[in-house]
């Protein structure tokens, strides 16, 4: 039944070590390709390393990887990492303004972005135009994690990764992302896979839901899956018991 | 000057003792053990030059200067080692400034092409271009760990690794050229370059001193940005693997 499926990415028995600690352990499984899937877990169970391998900023210890059926080591690192956009929790911004910061990808491929092509963008993620000229030091969390998705954008990704992009937003920013998310998935296809720690925001937003724990993929489907999970270890966590 | 005079310079080395003494900093061992050393690394080195001028074979100034760019290389190492092959990328760094520059002083026939001219210039150079190392390896390690994350989401973006590292290199480079540039601008104003005086003092001509003084001012300006560029690029992509990875 799997074959019929179309993956936007696949793990194959994919374990990770950082020295002699294991992060994740012999995940398998996949990711559909057009769809939501919102990843949930406690703290330190591997989310965002998974993320790290998708992208290609690390490499998997055992087990392999492919994107859209191909093995992602045949990428070109570049390549890759354009197609699988990130967008980070830290939100990481180079020094200049919020603009230095939106063309960057397109600088790092010998392009230009147009101020007008980054005031689209900006508008896109609910910040006002006027905002581009503005250093990002004078920039608020919320605001910085906004410039952060917007920058990702730039590369029109097939696979956007966004790992805790709305937890440090107020509940109108919140709403403003996730139904700007939601139309990046609908009308472009994009293939989203999302990190967050927001249990309702999991089920809302997500068409599947993979649960990780201390580096394992506990238990994965429809994002219902959440309301009645099978697993023990599962059901704690719905229920606030694990943190 | 005569070995009796010298000995009256120790009275020089006796103060801070006394002062490392008397107010217990703790100084008086390592005062001693760098003062003895110095007396025997310098007379020893003396007798050496006076030997190696004497034979004026090719050879033995060619010893001196693989003995100059080992201990270079054995000082500077250190402060690179999580640079993977620092040792051989810091021995291609002195070879190549070394040869550049008795390349166009001997080229150029400004200096001759005698012991008594290329060994002290060489020490000269191959001590500025590790210190320039250090300098250098020593901001350019700190960058890469304060910047890790701004590296990564420029690789993550979809950056080479060269586009990556590309400001951590420059913020090193610029700051390992910093003190020869800034130390030159005040030369002759704040202090007398220590050659330039021992030329003086030995009774040479202050306008001849001069100008061999600026000659080795120029020199080490290019030995100086020669060196941290060439160390820069060579390092620089160690810290990734063929998969555009910044390693640990």
């Amino acid at each position: 039944m799997n074959q019929q499926i179309d993956k936007a990415i696949e793990f194959s028995q994919v374990s990770y070590y950082d020295g002699s600690l294991q992060i994740l352990k012999n995940i398998t499984g996949f990711f559909r390709k057009g769809k939501i899937t919102t990843l949930v877990g406690p703290s330190g169970a591997g989310k965002t390393t998974l993320f790290r391998l998708c992208n290609g900023l690390i490499s998997p210890t055992q087990g392999n990887i492919t994107v859209n059926a191909k093995d992602i080591n045949q990428y070109d690192p570049t390549e890759l990492r354009r197609n699988v956009g990130l967008a980070l929790q830290s939100a990481t911004m180079l020094s200049g303004t919020v603009y230095d910061n939106l063309k960057l990808p397109r600088t790092l491929a010998g392009e230009m972005l147009t101020e007008e092509e980054a005031e689209i963008l900006l508008t896109k993620v609910g910040l006002d135009k006027d905002m581009l000229k503005r250093k990002v030091t004078d920039l608020s969390g919320g605001q910085r994690q906004k410039v952060s998705i917007a920058r990702t954008l730039v590369n029109r990704p097939e696979i956007l990764l966004l790992d805790e992009i709305t937890s440090s937003l107020d509940r109108v920013s919140r709403d403003d992302i996730e139904k700007l998310i939601e139309r990046i998935n609908k009308e472009f296809g994009v293939t989203i896979i999302w990190i967050t720690h927001n249990l309702n925001q999991a089920i809302q937003i997500g068409d599947d839901t993979w649960v990780m724990m201390k580096g394992e993929l506990v238990e994965y489907g429809p994002s219902s899956l959440l309301l009645e999970p099978k697993d023990q270890r599962v059901k704690q966590f719905v229920e606030g018991e694990i943190k | 000057m005569s070995f009796l005079t010298l000995s009256l310079a120790l009275v020089f080395v006796l103060i801070p003792l006394f002062l490392s003494k008397t107010l217990k900093l703790g100084l008086e061992k390592d005062t001693i053990i760098a003062t003895i050393r110095s007396i025997i690394q310098l007379l020893a080195v003396g007798y050496v030059l006076t030997f190696v001028f004497a034979a004026d074979h090719f050879i033995y100034i060619l010893l001196m200067i693989i003995l100059m760019i080992t201990a270079a290389t054995h000082n500077a190492r250190k402060k690179g080692a999580t640079i993977r092959g620092i040792t051989w990328k810091l021995v291609i760094t002195f070879v190549f400034v070394e040869a550049l520059t008795q390349g166009i002083l001997i080229g150029f026939k400004i200096t001759p092409a005698e012991a008594q001219y290329i060994i002290p210039i060489s020490g000269m150079v191959i001590g500025n271009s590790m210190v320039l190392s250090i300098l250098f390896l020593n901001r350019f390690t700190a960058e890469i760990e304060s910047r890790r994350d701004e590296t990564e989401l420029i690789l993550s973006l979809g950056g080479t690794p060269k586009q990556a590292i590309h400001y951590s290199l420059i913020t090193a480079i610029k700051a390992s050229l910093i003190p020869i540039v800034e130390s030159q601008k005040t030369i002759g104003l704040v202090q007398l370059p220590g050659m330039m005086s021992g030329q003086i003092i030995a009774g040479a001509d202050p306008i001849q001193a001069v100008q061999f003084q600026l000659l080795i001012l120029f020199l080490l300006l290019t030995t100086a940005a020669v060196t941290s560029i060439m160390l820069g690029f060579l390092s620089y992509p160690t810290l990734f693997n063929t998969r555009m990875q910044l390693l640990k």
